[in-house]
């Protein structure tokens, strides 16, 4: 009972003084996710962490890498890129020029995955992808595209499944430890700090990919952020989910219609 | 025989959340059938499974079990009269209105889904009106959840090391949470009967 408290009040705290919204977060992930930052950072107690939070900056700082950084494979679930290949690309194609927008990018996965499937589908020229996330060293991360090396055995047994004739090797170079992606995947990229919480449309696109991002809202900003994407798509674009995640419980059910039902893949109304 | 006490905490339950590791499908087959087609209160499983390619748990015991057999999606309420079985590479998590919530945080004890997590949780949101079950598994994932349950009031039924098929998550359990019951899977089966069994 005293942590539900502590816990409303540091996520006050964070919003009052570092605007960052995560008040309507799952209030059971922030829950693990603050015990587990309290615990790594050695605060007694939330309300020890939330004096530091308040006061030094830098302690915020290391306070969101715990609250944001999802980390994701590239090409996860292959079988929603394998759909994605097979029955999105050929709508896609029909358009001269093609706007993407990855909601919650953080490391850059998911984009270096939409980037070079776009790119063995002869799209990447004629689409900008604008990749967005809350979490600026996140977003760093993203745009060196560098991934240590032992997780590119995961990532190669991925873009196999999800239908690539050619092998991952050919988009990174190998060195110090780490996979350098290919710079000109990320040419047509463009990083932006954007928040589903407190930010608002940007920009008209044909595709929004956004997963496993929403599972972290609570119902109310579930509904906030899918009126954003909801916004961006041009009638007939595309809107893709995580695999657990559904518009079943949400107020923009009817702006969308089943795609690739079982993929998650939506689309506009 | 189930002390008194036992029995009121039990009846009492309005959840029951269960994991299971190596030797998993063998010991939920021995229990999950007991599990009435309208039961009182939802039952959430645990399994450990590989991450990379969908769960046919819910398939499998769909067949085998009366009650309604299924996998959650985030936000759905958890109902009574269903047995739910987390997804694969997904820590599965219960909110406090009671509905399913998932994460793709770093695996727990090596785990996604995690029992810890799923135990934790549902602990906070039930306190004492929980049961959880720790069976057959050969790590120590399940030992802090349910020790969680056990310091919110909660029912702690793990199966026998003795017994089950890998002993060391029972073990771990039985050290860290001090549960109330250890049991037989026949014996186990017995007190979900209890627990879920039809409202009258």
């Amino acid at each position: 009972m005293p942590e539900e408290i502590e816990i409303r009040l540091l996520l006050d705290a964070i919003y009052l003084r570092y605007h960052y919204d995560f008040r309507s977060y799952s209030a059971a992930s922030i829950k693990r996710r603050l015990t587990a930052a309290k615990l790594q950072m050695h605060a007694e107690t939330l309300s020890a962490l939330q004096e530091k939070v308040l006061r030094e900056p830098q302690v915020f700082s290391r306070l969101l890498q715990f609250l944001t950084v999802g980390v994701s494979d590239m090409f996860r679930d292959p079988s929603f890129f394998r759909s994605f290949r097979e029955q999105v690309v050929p709508e896609l194609r029909t358009y001269p020029s093609i706007r993407v927008w990855v909601a919650g990018c953080s490391t850059g996965e998911e984009l270096y995955s939409f980037a070079i499937l776009l790119r063995e589908e002869g799209l990447l020229e004629r689409t900008t992808l604008y990749a967005t996330d809350i979490n600026p060293q996140a977003l760093h991360k993203a745009e060196q595209g560098l991934y240590p090396i032992e997780r590119l055995q995961a990532f190669t047994e991925n873009h196999q499944l999800s239908g690539s004739k050619c092998s991952l090797s050919e988009y990174y170079t190998a060195a110090y430890g780490s996979a350098a992606f290919d710079r000109s995947l990320r040419k047509n990229v463009v990083f932006s700090d954007h928040s589903l919480a407190t930010d608002s449309v940007f920009a008209e696109v044909q595709l929004v990919s956004c997963r496993n991002v929403l599972i972290y809202f609570d119902r109310s900003l579930q509904d906030r952020a899918l009126g954003l994407m909801k916004d961006s798509l041009c009638r007939r674009g595309f809107l893709g989910l995580g695999s657990k995640e559904s518009l079943m419980f949400s107020a923009h059910a009817p702006s969308f219609r089943d795609f690739v039902a079982n993929e998650r893949w939506f689309q506009r109304c | 025989m189930l002390a008194p006490d036992l029995r009121g905490l039990l009846l009492a339950c309005e959840a029951l959340v269960v994991g299971a590791s190596a030797g998993a499908i063998d010991a939920l087959n021995q229990i999950l059938p007991a599990v009435p087609e309208a039961a009182r209160i939802p039952v959430v499983v645990v399994v450990h499974l590989p991450a990379n390619r969908p769960s046919l748990l819910a398939d499998v015991f769909a067949g085998r079990c009366q009650a309604r057999v299924r996998e959650p999606v985030d936000k759905e309420p958890m109902t009574a009269g269903s047995i739910w079985f987390a997804p694969p590479n997904y820590h599965l998590l219960i909110e406090a209105d009671r509905s399913f919530a998932f994460s793709t945080d770093l695996p727990v004890n090596f785990s996604r889904p995690s029992i810890d997590v799923l135990f934790e949780s549902a602990a906070d949101v039930f306190g004492q009106k929980l049961c959880c079950i720790v069976l057959t598994g050969a790590n120590d994932d399940g030992a802090q959840g349910a020790s969680s349950v056990r310091r919110q009031g909660g029912l702690v039924i793990v199966q026998d090391p003795k017994l089950a098929e890998a002993k060391q998550m029972p073990s771990a359990a039985i050290s860290c949470a001090k549960p109330q019951i250890i049991a037989t899977l026949p014996e186990i089966a017995e007190l979900i009967r209890l627990v879920t069994r039809a409202a009258p």
